[in-house]
């Protein structure tokens, strides 16, 4: 049967029109029982996304069980938990209806690797007395799917990713017509701006999932999609370049270095290679020939900081990216690309590199188009 | 007869293994990369040709009347690490026998990045003028000059198979093709035709990264340890795999558990537990070489498929044909593609930049010539151990024989495509590699001794004979540890090698004097054999024709076990038919050509002829002469070169005219032209039909009859070979292990009839 906790999801789903694995509709018509959440368990992070009812009634309130006040409190007057944890004040969704509730959408995010301190915590604050199932995604709902239910008596539903990924973010886009932007004259850096899309007739478009690794999806129409590409070259690496060149440990502390760096010292251009433009074939002079290509070299090993090798990595794994991308547009046929997910937090370096590959190499045919709630779209499914 | 400057005594070879035949070198080339350095140079070589006799009245078996001087064209191509450059265009310097003057005014043409950074000395110690030419122009020139002349050039790489490297057969169309440059950053080039071609993309995630962050990660120095290092780490200490993910595969998306999902991914999560770095430098240099090379095998497979082009070249300093790069590329490649499209690799990948730049206005190397690798003189497939100029320098080299005439593929084909010449490939066949290995090292010997005798008067004949044989059984037991060091091994090549060696040490026809020999005597009986044939009824006459071509057949110096018969009996036609074993035949197809030449007359026969003597004088000539009676416009086809006791084109020439003073029906046919002998560019005792001499292509255009004769040609080469005429392969297997491992005994005997599906 399905289970009470997953009704956030059937409620969602109903408006779409579309009843996956069966679950019964008549169940659906029931308000849920709190709390509302949604897990996705990626490589590096896990999203979680907490909807806060804001329509309690004196009656809900009275009968409210005293845990599910406490987890309420606990992780809306915190915007940190433990020292890994953290809550994206700034990507919270006010006065939003799911299921015939109105309330706030809260998004936390902390690292894989604290699974075991979550599921203590989970296991503390008494979530177990509450809730059998939580809706969850990502390859860590197959991995950690022993351990909720062993450790916190808790069973994952479990959802397909790339289905999640791309419900939830048409979701987003329905609920917030602020949420699509792209980045306007991206040629010329300083003068670079954001500026709103009108994402209403989106098909086709291509999702570029920037995680720990990368996927790359098409997408034709509300359900139906194909992964055509990916690469394992995504935010893992670029963190884990960085951890291993700099001694940084956050991506935070990584995306700091890198936006005080100049990457041209690291990297070989091919005006340092041709003395300028290689008009032959069309190539600008301050074109990364070869990134890290100086490095080879003691003296100018010397030469470079943390700073500058943090900002050649991001710089060669978004240009690796944006080329990717850019060929499987090509390739479909497609012209619009939004790029999502947890590498472009914080990181406008990126987004505008990727801004730029795409208008500079297309000659303007190919529109990059990125989204506020990036970090957590794979959640809601619609 | 020429008899002047023929050499009383001859000069033992070059010790020096490198920089060969430098005294020459008339035109050079460089490609100087971040790494390594190419040097190209053209020179000529002075050989010991062997001429025939056309005055039967000179004497035989004199040493000097049989060899004139000649010069071949070879190119040279040594490879060595960049750092060295400086004493290598020394050594180039001290050895040029012109002096620095003689070169002042002259060009040299420089490609690569260095070429810029180096023009300078290479002026100063050559005193050539350094002319730049562009980089990827050169690539491409290189590329296709060896895609269409060297055998084997490209193979495919599966690491894990047995045997791991697939050798492509020749192909008569190279376009269109991806050449995807891996130096320092990636470029990626679509070449549609000889001379046109574009750049569609490229990377800057190449070589340069590698070896960028390897050298800022690790303590390795330089590009060969950090390879070195990343061959034996572990990428699973760093790389985030799907199974780390998803704890298993993740089966929807068809992602196997152990796929990277994120390069690098582990790191940040050791570091942030405070943890000791659970990876190891050898990690961290295995998951950057995975990480480019699957980097740049998807993007490579984005162009191709972007482009509709099926096959992807490699070329560049980043792969040197490093096994786990090539696997990790070809892997990347076929995923990404889902097997559409194909990852090449090239045997003498390094060497495209400076063969382009040397062929730039090189008129020495147009359209009417072709060329051929020497095998003697080129190193093995790397990495493999290669020679060092003197004890730290090490070189690879690469040789080519310049061939007088452009090659093509025999019109008769009826899938050039798809042609493989050998019958059997020794990479593959265990059993068969180890029989042929054993069987040429044990009859080094015989081949010693000949090569020996053919030089009575010589006083170096017999050191440079060792030379050789060292030179022949290194070889060999190189190609045991690995048979895929020159391409597909075959008994083909194994046969090319030893001519190849023969030639290097100054025995360029060992057998000239045997051949003339026998010559003599089957011409002697000639006449009467011809009388007996033509009293017998039509039936008779056309069965007993065919067991004469297959008597003859046994007179083959290359066969250890004739050699021994004709060595120690009295061993003539008549003995040979004895040897003939009773119908039916191990391919027995007499009846059904019988049948055949019952019918109408073909209209023109080419037939590829094997031996000497008995073979060409009495079995095949006859052969030749009926089908001519009937109407037949005849062809034979002869080796350009000499090669065992195979009959050269110039040979067959003299034999014809000489034929023709005893038999009238041949002599006016050869008058008329419809008998005419012509060469086939071949050098070999077997037959590689892809690479024909293009003027015998184009005459065999119209031929409704192919005959092909002899263990070599109709065997171990051309066995299967299908054609879109009739034809016919006729031999003797005079090897016990090959007549048993086809089905027969000893002297079992191929009569092979293939209507080639024509109605009559």
């Amino acid at each position: 049967m399905a289970p009470q906790s997953c009704r956030v999801c059937i409620k969602l789903r109903m408006a779409s029109g579309s009843i996956p694995n069966g679950q019964s509709l008549s169940e659906s018509s029931d308000y849920p029982c709190m709390p509302w959440f949604g897990m996705d368990i990626g490589g590096t992070l896990t999203k979680l996304v907490y909807f806060e009812p804001k329509d309690i009634t004196p009656d809900e309130a009275n009968e409210e069980v005293e845990v599910l006040r406490n987890i309420r409190r606990y992780l809306t007057k915190n915007s940190a938990y433990g020292s890994t944890g953290h809550r994206d004040t700034h990507l919270q969704m006010d006065d939003v209806e799911i299921g015939g509730r109105r309330g706030i959408i809260h998004f936390i995010r902390f690292p894989t690797s604290e699974m075991p301190n979550f599921l203590a915590l989970a296991k503390s604050k008494g979530m177990a007395t509450l809730i059998t199932t939580v809706c969850a995604t990502g390859g860590g709902a197959y991995k950690f799917e022993e351990n909720f239910a062993n450790e916190v008596n808790m069973k994952l539903a479990k959802y397909d990713e790339l289905d999640s990924l791309i419900r939830g973010m048409l979701y987003v886009e329905m609920n917030n017509p602020m949420e699509c932007y792209y980045w306007s004259n991206p040629i010329e850096y300083e003068s670079c701006q954001k500026e709103r899309y009108d994402f209403s007739d989106p098909y086709p478009f291509l999702i570029v999932n920037i995680g720990s690794g990368v996927s790359v999806l098409a997408v034709y129409g509300e359900s139906s999609y194909k992964r055509i590409s990916g690469t394992s070259l995504g935010g893992g690496t670029f963190l884990g370049l960085c951890c291993l060149l700099t001694g940084c440990n956050t991506f935070e502390e990584a995306i700091e270095l890198a936006t005080k760096g100049d990457n041209t010292k690291v990297d070989k251009l091919v005006k340092d290679i041709y003395g300028g433009d290689y008009d032959r074939f069309g190539l600008p002079g301050d074109l990364v020939a070869s990134s890290f290509g100086h490095m080879n070299s003691s003296s100018k090993r010397n030469e470079v900081s943390k700073e500058d090798l943090a900002r050649a990595t991001l710089v060669t794994i978004t240009n690796n990216i944006g080329s990717i991308a850019r060929m499987c547009a090509l390739n479909e046929k497609i012209n619009k690309v939004v790029f999502v997910g947890n590498f472009l937090r914080v990181n406008p370096i990126s987004m505008k590199l990727l801004a730029y590959a795409m208008e500079y190499w297309s000659k303007g045919t190919l529109k990059a188009l990125f989204l506020e709630h990036e970090v957590i779209i794979i959640i809601i499914r619609v | 007869m020429d008899g002047k400057g023929i050499p009383k005594s001859i000069k033992l070879p070059e010790t020096i293994k490198v920089f060969r035949n430098l005294k020459n070198a008339k035109r050079f080339a460089i490609d100087i990369g971040g790494s390594l350095t190419k040097i190209a140079y053209y020179s000529t070589l002075s050989h010991r040709r062997a001429t025939y006799a056309k005055d039967k009245e000179k004497p035989l078996m004199s040493d000097d009347h049989t060899y004139a001087i000649s010069e071949s064209a070879r190119l040279h191509f040594v490879k060595f690490e960049t750092k060295y450059i400086e004493r290598c265009l020394d050594f180039v310097q001290a050895n040029l026998v012109g002096t620095r003057e003689k070169m002042v005014g002259k060009i040299i043409k420089a490609t690569g990045g260095g070429a810029y950074k180096y023009s300078n000395l290479i002026q100063d110690k050559l005193g050539l003028k350094v002319e730049k030419e562009d980089e990827m122009g050169c690539l491409i020139k290189g590329c296709n000059f060896l895609l269409k002349n060297i055998s084997d050039e490209a193979f495919v790489f599966h690491r894990h198979a047995n045997p791991e490297y697939e050798f492509q057969t020749a192909d008569p169309n190279i376009f269109p093709y991806l050449l995807v440059n891996i130096g320092s950053g990636v470029s990626i080039l679509k070449v549609e035709s000889e001379d046109s071609y574009e750049r569609i993309g490229g990377t800057a995630t190449g070589g340069g990264t590698f070896w960028g962050l390897g050298s800022l990660l690790t303590k390795a120095k330089g590009f060969d340890e950090l390879l070195e290092l990343a061959e034996v780490g572990d990428h699973r200490n760093t790389d985030l795999l799907v199974g780390d993910i998803y704890g298993g595969d993740y089966k929807s998306l068809g992602l196997e558990c152990d796929l990277i999902a994120s390069a690098f991914g582990k790191v940040c999560h050791l570091s942030r537990k405070g943890k000791q770095m659970q990876c190891s430098e050898a990690d961290v240099a295995k998951s950057l070489l995975f990480t480019i090379s699957n980097d740049i095998g998807q993007i490579a497979s984005l162009y191709a498929m972007m482009h509709n082009i099926r096959k992807v070249y490699f070329g560049g300093y980043f792969l040197r044909n490093h096994p786990l790069s090539m696997h990790t590329i070809s892997y990347s490649i076929n995923y990404w593609s889902k097997g559409s499209v194909q990852s090449l690799f090239l045997r003498h990948e390094g060497y495209l930049g400076a063969i382009g730049a040397f062929l730039k206005g090189a008129e020495q190397c147009g359209e009417n010539y072709s060329w051929q690798e020497n095998y003697a003189g080129s190193s093995a497939l790397e990495p493999q151990p290669c020679t060092w100029l003197d004890n730290n320098v090490p070189f690879a080299q690469l040789e080519m024989d310049r061939w007088e005439s452009p090659v093509s593929f025999c019109p008769l084909l009826s899938d050039p495509n798809n042609y493989i010449p050998d019958a059997v490939d020794l990479n593959v066949d265990h059993e068969a590699r180890k029989y042929w290995l054993d069987c040429f090292e044990q009859s080094i010997d015989k081949f010693v001794d000949c090569a020996i005798a053919s030089q009575v008067d010589s006083e170096t004949a017999e050191e440079r004979a060792n030379q050789f044989k060292e030179q022949y059984i290194k070889r060999l037991h190189q190609l045991r540890k690995q048979p895929f060091a020159y391409g597909n091994l075959t008994v083909r090549s194994l046969l090319d090698t030893i001519q190849h060696c023969m030639k290097e040490f100054d025995f360029p026809d060992p057998y000239i004097s045997v051949k003339q020999c026998e010559n003599e005597a089957a011409l002697s009986q000639l006449s009467e054999r011809l009388n007996y044939l033509d009293s017998l009824p039509p039936e008779d006459r056309n069965k007993e024709l065919v067991v004469s071509v297959l008597a003859g057949n046994m007179f083959d110096w290359g066969a250890r076990a004739v050699v021994e018969i004709m060595e120690n009996e009295q061993f003539g036609l008549s003995e040979a038919k004895e040897k003939i074993p009773d119908r039916p035949w191990l391919i027995d197809n007499l009846d059904m050509w019988l049948e055949r030449m019952r019918g109408p007359a073909h209209n023109h026969a080419a037939i590829f002829i094997d031996n000497s003597g008995v073979d060409i004088i009495l079995g095949i000539l006859p052969f030749a002469r009926e089908l001519i009676k009937r109407g037949t416009k005849v062809i034979l086809c002869a080796n350009s070169e000499p090669a065992l006791n195979d009959v050269t084109h110039k040979e067959l020439e003299v034999i014809l005219s000489q034929a023709g003073t005893i038999c009238p029906i041949i002599n006016q046919a050869v008058e008329n032209g419809t008998l005419e002998a012509m060469e086939t560019a071949q050098a070999g005792p077997c037959l590689d039909l892809s690479r024909l001499n293009s003027s015998l292509a184009k005459a065999i255009t119209n031929v409704d009859l192919i005959v092909i004769e002899g263990m070599g040609r109709a065997v171990h080469t051309n066995l299967y070979a299908k054609f879109t005429c009739e034809s016919l392969r006729v031999a003797v297997i005079k090897n016990r292990w090959l007549a048993e491992k086809l089905g027969g005994e000893m002297f079992a005997v191929i009569f092979k009839y293939d209507s080639g599906n024509t109605i009559f």
